[in-house]
């Protein structure tokens, strides 16, 4: 039987990183926000692009 | 009039080629050797391997698209390198043996003025016992046809655990040496989405197995970000999204071999464990292809021009130092090997000057520590300088006239995390530079504000473009070259 961490027990591996909120996930799929993160990415990417130039 | 022959037609050996038509092909000739028919889109392979992209979405057929621009291509292996000629003649040459069907096997010579290797990685599934999919008992995403069998076999999977029985997954790297982990960082998280769209993820546990120190290590040394008022490492990020999937991660693990349902591995204590499967993907370590060199008296040269580990040395600093005297320096700019100003290696074939990654080993001598990534943005960033130092070699520059260091460029990587067009989410990545410049950047080896990450959708929408813009970009469509590398 595969053994499943169900619950985050004290000093268990999946006890100590951060898990993130209802909002936060809600966010990552929010198709409004995800329009201006994309936006957002793709100007980070081209000033990445950018200082990469030799 | 000259002739550049360039070895290896993925990502970096294509870029070259690529460029080079574009720029020098009415006056000079261009050959492209490589043993594979189709070029591969290898980033969207993790889709391939969950079933969700086919073998015609991610390939296309290379002698079209050659034959198109005029450019020579011969379906065949590089065997060796002759950069003196050899007793018949001062001219250099190398000799490659044909896999197009018509001539498999057959034996040629082919001069060159400027050679390109980039030739990639040898899939070195035989240096674990019992890794891997031909002969061994894990499967691969590495190339379209191990990922088509990935995907036969998740299913499988996913068919047992609709009928309630519990199954183990394991996801991660083979070898203790490894590279490649954003690679089965996709897959696995790809998998826990596609089991979750099957309504079966409750009936599996997912196992992440790799060699690297701590999670988020990617071979690069990990990274930090700016993120929610404080600079964070990414082996928060990588666990947390590991909790939240419910994956359990071992890390500091080299496997030692890989029996049916049961793959073995030492950990950096120097203890050995063993971890019952039933599904497993491991990368595999990578090494040279095996190209040879020889010189004028037929002499074997091979040490010379290449690491022990197969891959091309170039203008990089090779000097065995301890990890804390490290440079940013130590990386090759030109990719021009030392020696014969006429090679050059690009993407995977280069011989990188030692890891990104603190070098690690277990009391048992065992080295446990990933090996630097060559990722698709800087492996097409160096072979577009080389393709600019070529063309302005053979206009008659007496050196390589542009850089593409590691040390001095930056790297965007969209690792999908789930695909669906509005339910997927990928993490968007971008380190500044590759390799950390900790002369430059004292503290964090980087440029924080170049170096960010986030999980979304956005991501997701992101990957999909790129999937669609760098294989018309490869097909070298209308406005191909307006498009960035």
């Amino acid at each position: 039987m595969p053994v499943r961490v169900t619950n985050k027990e004290p000093y268990q591996q999946a006890y100590y990183p951060p898990k993130p909120t209802g909002l936060t996930c809600y966010m990552r799929t929010s198709f409004i926000w995800q329009c201006f993160r994309f936006v957002a990415i793709n100007v980070k990417m081209i000033k990445l692009m950018a200082r990469s130039h030799h | 009039m000259s002739r550049i022959v360039i070895m290896g037609a993925g990502i970096s050996g294509h870029t070259v080629a690529r460029y080079l038509n574009t720029w020098v092909a009415k006056e000079h000739e261009i050959v492209v050797v490589s043993p594979n028919a189709k070029w591969n889109w290898i980033p969207s392979n993790i889709w391939v391997g969950v079933g969700q992209m086919t073998e015609e979405d991610v390939t296309f057929d290379l002698a079209q698209v050659y034959n198109r621009i005029g450019v020579d291509f011969r379906q065949a292996k590089g065997v060796s390198i002759h950069p003196e000629g050899d007793a018949d003649g001062a001219a250099p040459y190398v000799t490659i043996e044909y896999t197009l069907p018509a001539k498999v096997g057959q034996q040629e010579k082919v001069a060159y003025d400027y050679l390109v290797n980039a030739t990639g990685p040898k899939l070195n599934f035989g240096a674990t016992p019992g890794l891997g999919p031909e002969v061994g008992h894990t499967v691969s995403v590495c190339t379209v046809s191990h990922a088509l069998e990935a995907n036969r076999k998740l299913q499988t999977v996913i068919e047992t655990m609709r009928r309630g029985e519990p199954r183990t997954l394991v996801i991660g790297t083979g070898h203790g040496m490894c590279t490649c982990q954003g690679a089965a960082f996709e897959y696995i998280y790809n998998v826990d989405h596609v089991l979750r769209e099957a309504g079966v993820r409750d009936k599996a546990r997912i196992v992440w197995l790799s060699n690297e120190y701590e999670l988020g290590d990617f071979g690069m040394g990990g990274f930090h970000i700016k993120r929610g008022g404080y600079i964070t490492n990414g082996k928060t990020f990588a666990e947390s999204l590991m909790v939240e999937r419910d994956i359990e991660w071992i890390t500091r693990a080299h496997v030692t071999k890989v029996e049916a349902g049961k793959i073995h591995y030492e950990t950096l204590d120097g203890t050995f464990h063993e971890l019952e499967f039933d599904f497993s993907m491991l990368i595999p370590p990578f090494a040279g292809v095996g190209l040879k060199g020889y010189d004028k008296t037929g002499a074997d040269i091979t040490s010379q021009m290449f690491a022990p580990n197969g891959l091309m040395r170039v203008d990089a600093d090779y000097t065995p130092r301890p990890y804390l005297e490290w440079s940013a320096n130590d990386w090759p700019n030109t990719y021009q090997t030392p020696g014969y100003r006429n090679i050059f290696s690009v993407g995977i074939a280069f011989a990188p000057p030692h890891l990104i990654s603190r070098p690690m080993q277990s009391p048992n001598g065992t080295p446990i520590n990933p090996a630097p990534p060559r990722t698709g943005m800087p492996s097409a960033a160096m072979a577009k300088a080389v393709a600019m130092s070529i063309r302005d070699m053979v206009n008659g520059a007496d050196k390589p006239t542009h850089s593409a260091s590691m040390a001095k460029m930056g790297a965007a990587c969209v690792a999908s995390t789930g695909s669906h067009i509005f339910r997927g989410t990928a993490v968007t990545m971008t380190v500044f530079p590759v390799v950390p410049d900790y002369e430059k950047y004292p503290e964090y080896g980087r440029d924080l504000e170049l170096t960010f990450g986030e999980i979304g959708l956005a991501g997701h929408w992101m990957k999909s473009l790129l999937h669609y813009t760098f294989i018309y970009q490869a097909k070298m469509r209308p406005g191909w070259s307006l498009l960035p590398d």
